[in-house]
């Protein structure tokens, strides 16, 4: 195995027995033994106070050849999504660390101020425009981004967790034979490899895992939407867009799309909210959603929330913020009668700013929330309603 | 208490309570409120198989006995009693057919029964005979290869969603209740319709409705045994059944102490618990004695039916008298614990106060299943073997 | 129809809790379930069969304890099930897992439509079910929401989008993966949770599935987790106080500085 004890240092002392996140690890006769199933991330090495674990070091294939960041910058109807340019704004930072250049690649057809990835911080566009990429054909974008990378060997390729990015970029990471991280929440540049240090929660959020690509190019992540925030752009700001050929006769499209309806059912929706209302099962029942929808009315706000209420029917699956629902980091999300599952929490504690009311004081909300109101929803709500309301004027 | 049940008991009464909790429980009170048959939840049964356990391996049933299903209508009646009696009821209907019915009527029923594909109904009580069941009007008049069915009856659960009913009616009239026969009619047979749905108290999710008949045809082979034998047929079916209808009386009043247990611990006056109030706990004390007694009385009632004994008519009447008067004061007492919000329709229990009711009448009234215990003890001088 | 789905065997979060003290995980009794997005993946699968006619199999890639997970999918109405289990698949990023079913389903051949569910509880990823598409050069939509129809070897799906719904008519045999809301799943049977006790799952090994070795596990795997830690909460939680008013007057005042 690529872990292995060292039987001489090793006192049987059971330090690394609790630490294990798989629990992998038993001490028999006076010897941790490592079960199979471990997958070398080294929290029983961190622990051993006597270096009796030693993992193998992966030999580091050269990665020669392969420099640059790049975005894999998503449009829908022409129009760049907020994730391309919150990616963007992080690749540079990432960019700068290496010392190397960062590009943007915008697969479409007639795609809206491409440029604007220029401002943001990329040096280069790389811009296919082509009708058939219109309807983000994804057999022909896994093979025309999978062809790019061939060309061009970025070391490092960041793309939106949207449904789009986590329906063909994982089949790009395929191909290529590469690592893809999905959901990352952090990312940044080991100072000793240079290799990218992509973190991301595990288990719900209770356990984050820090996770490398060493030896295979590029070094894939998606992130979600909001988990970065985009900078500011900087117009005066140089690049160059290079103009890539489309080849559609090389690729045969094996799904077909019909048609595509538009939900316009929401007036805000939950995924690029910026604020957040939502409404758990405190609220007792469907038609008290009112007071939580006027609340996110008088804020220009999204209505979300937790599984509870959609599992009773209170409100439909779309509003639901969670691990089995959406997740979101919006700059404000206020938490009205949730208890703040692990589960909910995972969908939604990389908000910038977090509410929580609840009549519970040992809500587990109330440990992540920034704000905390202990006290009846059905008061709060109307009152804070009603004094933002007032201050509008 | 533990009673020992079999593996596959056990695992009819861990999927039953699944569907109760899961399925069942979100909608039981709009159910209720809008008196709406429970399609979908039939739907759910059959998937799960529900609807096998009382039909012999041979037409595609799991061949399980009284217990077994007893047990499936306790975990769903626990959630809802119309559900439940749904669910029940169409082990009434079918079991003339499981009784006394052909090899070729078996065949040609039982595996549509038992895939939850086809729902049946039992046809007996009429405006003017219900306890009196001797008194039964509706004709079967033999004619050539058929026998014509005139008559009406009255309160027929399932009736109108059945696509199957056993039917009995006087084939000789002048001889009384001697004279009558027993007769599968499918629905849409020319001549056979259905009154109005009836608006009731209790259990209204469960369709009841009246079965006209207006010189309906069925062909002769839909009798079931032979003419005559229609008084044997319902007995021994209403005394096979018997045991079933205790159990939704169980399972109510089990749901009921479930309910009101839960709602004392939290209830808070005078600064504590309701359920740390002695008052309080007597009732609660005392809903559970009483459903326990009842529950093992059904249960050893049912192990007797499934052992293969030849008269259980004295047994059946007492499980079914003491479960569902136990049911009717159980389910009261769950709206007393709950005090005021009791009766508010956004809580449970008043909703099975009034299922409890019809438990007492139906399948033979309590006073008249009075009456057979009675004779019965007195035949055998109350001993004991 | 020949129906393959596969699942995953992972452990119900909910019993994942941190030692206060110790701030390790309490591993006592945590049970394992099938991944839930999977049971949507089953449902669908039994559907269809129902609808069309044929049969649904069941697999997973895991280790021995696995089989408890087939076996319930059998009581929740899979055919039949089949164990990809072997100590060189442990470890196994994504793309190593996508690679280990790649050679288990050419194994099993003769599959119209393999169905997963969107994503996993304990990795969160959904990126198996991509991977596992190129491995095996399938035509793919994911995060299906309904299938219209199966007409002339051909499926139609509608799958959901952040803004909207698409329609897709994708050729068989093809893969998806699947959302909630395509529907309910089933309770377990009677016959099928009888018909789990007594099922044979064949268990099937690297060598017998043709799996390179370099290609799966920890060796196979691309990606590497190099460091678990416990998220510290540095957030400056602001208990409001004072009388309801006035914590409602304090927040709209730190809501209007944030906005």
């Amino acid at each position: 195995m690529a872990i292995h004890i060292d039987a001489e240092k090793c006192t049987g002392c059971g330090s690394c027995v609790g630490v294990c996140p798989f629990g992998l690890i038993e001490v028999i006769d006076d010897l941790a033994v490592i079960k199979e199933g471990c997958n070398l991330c080294g929290a029983c090495k961190d622990v051993c106070g006597f270096e009796a674990i030693v993992i193998e070091q992966v030999e580091q294939e050269a990665s020669e050849g392969y420099s640059g960041v790049w975005v894999f910058a998503e449009q829908r109807g022409g129009n760049l999504k907020a994730v391309s340019f919150e990616l963007v704004t992080e690749g540079r930072k990432l960019a700068d660390k290496l010392g190397t250049h960062l590009a943007a690649v915008c697969l479409g057809h007639n795609v809206n101020a491409v440029d604007q990835l220029i401002a943001y911080g990329a040096d280069k566009v790389y811009l296919a425009d082509d009708p058939a990429l219109a309807d983000h054909q994804e057999d022909y974008y896994t093979s025309l981004l999978v062809d790019l990378v061939r060309e061009y060997r970025p070391e490092i390729m960041l793309a939106g967790a949207t449904a789009m990015g986590r329906s063909f970029i994982p089949r790009v990471a395929s191909i290529l034979h590469t690592g893809l991280t999905a959901d990352c929440t952090g990312l940044d540049i080991d100072p000793e490899t240079s290799l990218l240090l992509q973190t991301r929660p595990t288990f719900g959020g209770n356990v984050m895992a820090t996770i490398m690509c060493q030896a295979k190019r590029p070094q894939m992540s998606t992130v979600r939407p909001h988990v970065f925030k985009k900078g500011t752009p900087d117009q005066q700001r140089n690049g160059e867009v290079v103009k890539v050929d489309f080849n559609k006769e090389a690729v045969t499209a094996r799904t077909k799309m019909l048609e595509f309806v538009e939900d316009l059912s929401e007036k805000v929706k939950l995924d690029d909210a910026e604020i957040i209302v939502s409404g758990g099962r405190g609220l007792g029942g469907p038609d008290n959603f009112a007071i939580v929808k006027e609340l996110a009315d008088a804020l220009g706000a999204a209505v979300g929330s937790s599984r509870p209420p959609v599992d009773e029917g209170w409100i439909p699956y779309s509003h639901q913020v969670g691990q089995t629902g959406k997740t979101v980091c919006p700059k404000v999300y206020i938490a009205c009668g949730i208890s703040g599952s692990v589960q909910h929490m995972a969908g939604m504690q990389t908000s910038e700013v977090i509410v929580a009311i609840n009549e519970d004081p040992n809500a587990p909300i109330f440990e992540i929330a920034t704000y905390g109101i202990v006290g009846d929803l059905f008061k709060v709500l109307p009152m804070l309603t009603a004094k933002l309301n007032n201050s509008r004027g | 208490m533990e009673y020992f049940f079999s593996e596959q008991q056990k695992l009819i009464r861990s999927i039953a309570r699944r569907i109760a909790d899961e399925r069942i429980v979100p909608v039981r009170a709009e159910l209720d409120e809008k008196e709406e048959f429970p399609w979908d939840l039939v739907k759910d049964m059959a998937d799960a198989d529900l609807f096998r356990v009382f039909i012999p391996e041979e037409y595609e049933g799991l061949g399980e006995g009284c217990l077994s299903l007893c047990v499936a209508v306790e975990e769903l009646s626990r959630a809802c009693c119309g559900v439940a009696l749904t669910y029940a009821a169409n082990a009434l209907g079918a079991m003339p057919i499981l009784l006394y019915g052909s090899d070729e009527q078996k065949s040609k029923y039982l595996p549509s029964i038992a895939s939850g594909e086809r729902l049946t109904a039992f046809g007996l009580t009429e405006s003017g005979a219900g306890s009196d069941a001797g008194a039964i009007k509706t004709t079967a008049t033999p004619e050539g290869n058929e026998y014509v069915i005139n008559g009406t009856k009255q309160f027929m659960t399932n009736g109108g969603e059945a696509e199957i009913y056993t039917v009995i009616a006087l084939t000789n009239p002048a001889k009384g209740s001697r004279g009558a026969s027993a007769f599968i009619v499918e629905k849409d047979t020319p001549g056979f319709t259905f009154g109005k749905k009836e608006k009731k108290m209790g259990i209204r999710t469960s369709a009841t409705r009246e079965l006209v008949f207006r010189n309906c045809r069925v062909p002769k082979e839909n009798l079931i045994g032979k003419e005559g034998m229609g008084f044997l047929v319902t007995m021994k079916t209403l005394d096979t059944s018997r045991p079933g209808v205790a159990a939704l009386a169980i399972g109510l009043a089990q749901g009921a102490l479930e309910a009101a247990v839960a709602y004392a611990k939290q209830r808070e006056q005078f600064g504590h618990p309701i359920s740390a109030i002695q008052a309080v706990q007597h009732i609660i004390a005392n809903m559970a004695m009483e459903l326990e007694a009842a529950r093992a009385l059904v249960y050893a009632t049912a192990r007797t039916v499934d052992a293969g004994v030849k008269n259980y008519s004295e047994e059946g009447a007492m499980a079914k008298v003491f479960a569902t008067d136990m049911a009717m004061k159980v389910t009261t007492d769950a709206v007393q614990v709950f005090g005021g919000v009791g009766y508010m329709r956004d809580y449970p229990v008043e909703k099975m106060m009034r299922d409890a009711k019809i438990n007492q009448i139906y399948e033979g009234t309590n006073q008249v299943l009075r009456n057979v215990i009675a004779l019965d003890v007195l035949k055998r001088k109350a001993q004991v073997p | 129809m020949n129906i393959v789905v596969c699942i995953k065997q992972v452990p119900g979060t909910t019993e994942i809790q941190i030692h206060p003290e110790t701030n390790t995980l309490v591993r006592e009794g945590v049970e394992s379930i099938i991944n839930p997005f999977d049971t949507y993946a089953l449902e669908e699968g039994v559907r269809l069969r129902e609808r069309f006619g044929g049969k649904v199999t069941v697999t997973t890639m895991g280790p021995p304890q696995a089989d408890t997970a087939l076996r319930e999918a059998i009581s929740l109405g899979a055919d039949e099930a089949v164990l990809f289990s072997d100590r060189v698949f442990a470890g196994s990023d994504t793309w190593a897992t996508a690679y280990v079913l790649s050679r288990g389903l050419t194994k099993m051949g003769g599959y119209d439509l393999v169905i997963l569910g969107k994503q996993t509880l304990d990795g969160d990823t959904g990126q198996v079910g991509p991977g596992l598409a190129e491995m095996l050069k399938l035509p793919f939509v994911a995060y299906v929401s309904r299938i219209d129809d199966i007409q002339d070897g051909r499926i139609r799906v509608q799958r959901m989008v952040e803004e909207g719904y698409e329609t897709f008519e994708i050729q068989l045999p093809a893969i998806i993966t699947v959302v909630k809301e395509i529907n309910v799943p089933r309770v377990p049977s009677l016959r099928g949770s009888m018909k789990a006790k007594t099922a044979q799952v064949p268990v099937w090994s690297a060598e017998e599935m043709g799996v390179d070795p370099d290609k799966a596990g920890i060796a196979g795997s691309p990606t590497r987790v190099v460091r678990i830690f416990f998220p510290k909460r540095e957030r400056k939680s602001e208990m409001l106080t004072g009388t309801l008013e006035e914590q409602v007057s304090a927040l709209a005042d730190r809501l209007g500085e944030t906005v």
